[in-house]
């Protein structure tokens, strides 16, 4: 053996030395969820981040051997409590392309409503969840403060605070009366003031600036290379939002998709920010331009028979649900993919050549929703 | 001891639960609804832990998790269990992956019901939790006393 060689191998064995494997999860503190990331460091720096998962696995797609396809929305709800409303909506969407009906026009405007309502408590959760990860304890408790409003009127509108079981294949079974749609309004422009004062201490603050700016890139190329979803492709500039591809009211409201450039933990943050602005926009336009008309779903006959892919934009990206049907009350095949799902690569990627101390928070950026991930 | 009841630790663990029942039991703990007035506080440390709440219900893989992270709590130690995944399975009851409730693999005290449950009625679960966990270290206490005394009593002279 030459010299070279020997003192190559000598190199590597005290890199090897100095590695070291640190689990992180399932139990642990920023998560209210398990995940299992080991992530393998040199000094403090995170060398690679191997996620495993299935602490959560329930396998509720095999349900749809048991439920037919009516109770198996009760089911799909349940994938996920935070987006619960999209995952039903989402399913029931792709049931009614299966069989080929249209649902009254009021309906879709109520499911918008409530999708967006979904969105606005889904990104102040994180929002805080993020404020706490960066060590304001404060800023989180008043996200939160502000979260229960839109869940107050979650509660008046459909019963529930987090799980609504408003939705049936070919409408909604709910209407929400003049009177509420005033209350929302007011509501919402009183989250409005409230996260105003809020956004100056997420996006001006010199400590939030420090911790997140420049913190856990994703460069465009590697979103597109990685299939990256949701606000964190749009934070690096991809501007995808399945909004765009026309389910419920959305054709008929205006809106662009909320994009930033700088693809780092700030901009991420951002992007959340102004899309519950967004969100808030979207209310109004839906509540103002909503039809009246007494017919709230449309009746279904018979069992589905063919399949389809719908696509849904999630508060965490695109989710797309497969189902298909024999022509029997039960599916044959009932399939989610979720935004998670999508953005676990993204997260290996970025956790590279960070230090440990970042792990926490960038676990958090990418909002991780583990339980619609391993369902 | 005494005021053992002012000062319980809370841990949470997410079984295989939707979220929903997690989300709520942070909601409790935020200022709306504020759990901590009861004196309860939540930790991320299993050994610094009273009581568990468990969410969701119990499949393969969380299995020793759960069984681990009970083990290492410090005795007296209470459990609640949150939302009826964690009581008996809920709506998976039938997927493959569920064994069953949190009972499964630790003894459960509490049952909380809801889907999701209320913050309220996990409200009342904590309330609970604590007034049980004061009597266990109560007992707890009692033994411990019992056991030293037995440790000091005069050896009998052998003949």
């Amino acid at each position: 053996m030459d010299r070279e060689k020997t003192e190559r191998l000598e190199t590597n064995r005290s890199i090897e030395g100095k590695r070291s494997v640190i689990p992180f999860g399932p139990q642990h503190p920023v998560l209210p969820e398990p995940i299992h990331i080991d992530l393998v460091i040199e000094d403090e720096t995170v060398l690679e981040a191997i996620p495993s998962v299935g602490f959560i696995h329930r396998g509720l797609e095999s349900l749809a051997a048991k439920r037919d396809f009516n109770q198996l929305i009760y089911v799909a709800e349940r994938t996920c409590g935070i987006c619960s409303f999209q995952h039903g909506m989402g399913y029931a969407e792709a049931v009614e392309h299966v069989f080929g009906i249209e649902i009254p026009i009021r309906a879709r405007f109520l499911r918008t409503i409530w999708a967006e309502l979904g969105r606005m408590h889904s990104h102040l959760l994180w929002l805080g969840l993020l404020a706490d990860g960066f060590g304001y304890e404060n800023l989180f408790y008043q996200c939160w403060r502000i979260r229960e409003k839109v869940l107050d009127l979650q509660e008046a509108t459909t019963g529930g605070r987090l799980i609504f079981s408003v939705n049936c294949i070919g409408g909604v079974i709910k209407d929400i009366p003049e009177e509420l749609l005033k209350k929302i309004l007011a509501s919402i422009a009183e989250v409005e003031e409230e996260l105003k004062v809020l956004q100056k201490t997420f996006m001006e603050d010199y400590t939030v600036r420090s911790r997140l700016s420049g913190v856990g890139i994703l460069t465009r190329q590697q979103v597109h290379e990685l299939g990256c979803a949701g606000p964190v492709a749009r934070a690096s500039g991809v501007s995808c939002d399945m909004r765009i591809t026309g389910y419920g009211a959305y054709p008929e409201l205006d809106f662009e998709p909320v994009t930033a450039s700088e693809g780092d933990a700030y901009a991420r943050c951002d992007c959340r920010l102004r899309e519950v602005f967004q969100s808030i926009d979207l209310l109004r336009q839906a509540i103002g331009r909503m039809p009246a008309e007494k017919d709230l779903s449309t009746p279904v006959k018979g069992n589905p028979e063919g399949e389809y892919f719908m696509r849904v934009e999630q508060p965490r990206g695109e989710a797309v649900y497969y189902v298909k049907g024999t022509g029997k009350p039960m599916l044959e095949r009932f399939r989610i993919r979720t935004p998670t799902f999508a953005n676990l690569p993204g997260l290996c990627e970025m956790l590279k050549n960070t230090k440990l101390s970042d792990v926490g928070l960038l676990v958090l950026t990418i909002d991780p929703c583990v339980s619609c991930t391993e369902r | 001891m005494a005021n053992i009841k002012r000062s319980p630790w809370l841990l949470h663990y997410d079984g295989s639960s939707c979220n929903g029942c997690d989300i709520e039991v942070l909601a409790s703990l935020t200022p709306v609804y504020d759990a901590e007035r009861f004196g309860v506080m939540n930790t991320g440390d299993p050994l610094q832990a009273d009581i568990l709440l468990i969410t969701g219900g119990i499949n393969t893989q969380n299995r020793d998790v759960v069984k681990q992270l009970y083990k290492q709590m410090p005795r007296p130690k209470v459990v609640v269990a949150v939302g009826v995944c964690a009581c008996t399975g809920g709506v998976f009851k039938d997927c493959y992956n569920i064994l069953g409730g949190a009972d499964e693999v630790v003894p459960v005290d509490i049952y909380v019901p809801g889907c999701a449950a209320r913050p309220q009625a996990i409200i009342d679960g904590i309330i609970q939790a604590v007034e049980l966990f004061q009597q266990r270290s109560e007992e707890h206490d009692r033994l411990v006393r019992d056991m030293k005394a037995w440790g000091k009593r005069k050896p009998k002279a052998e003949s």
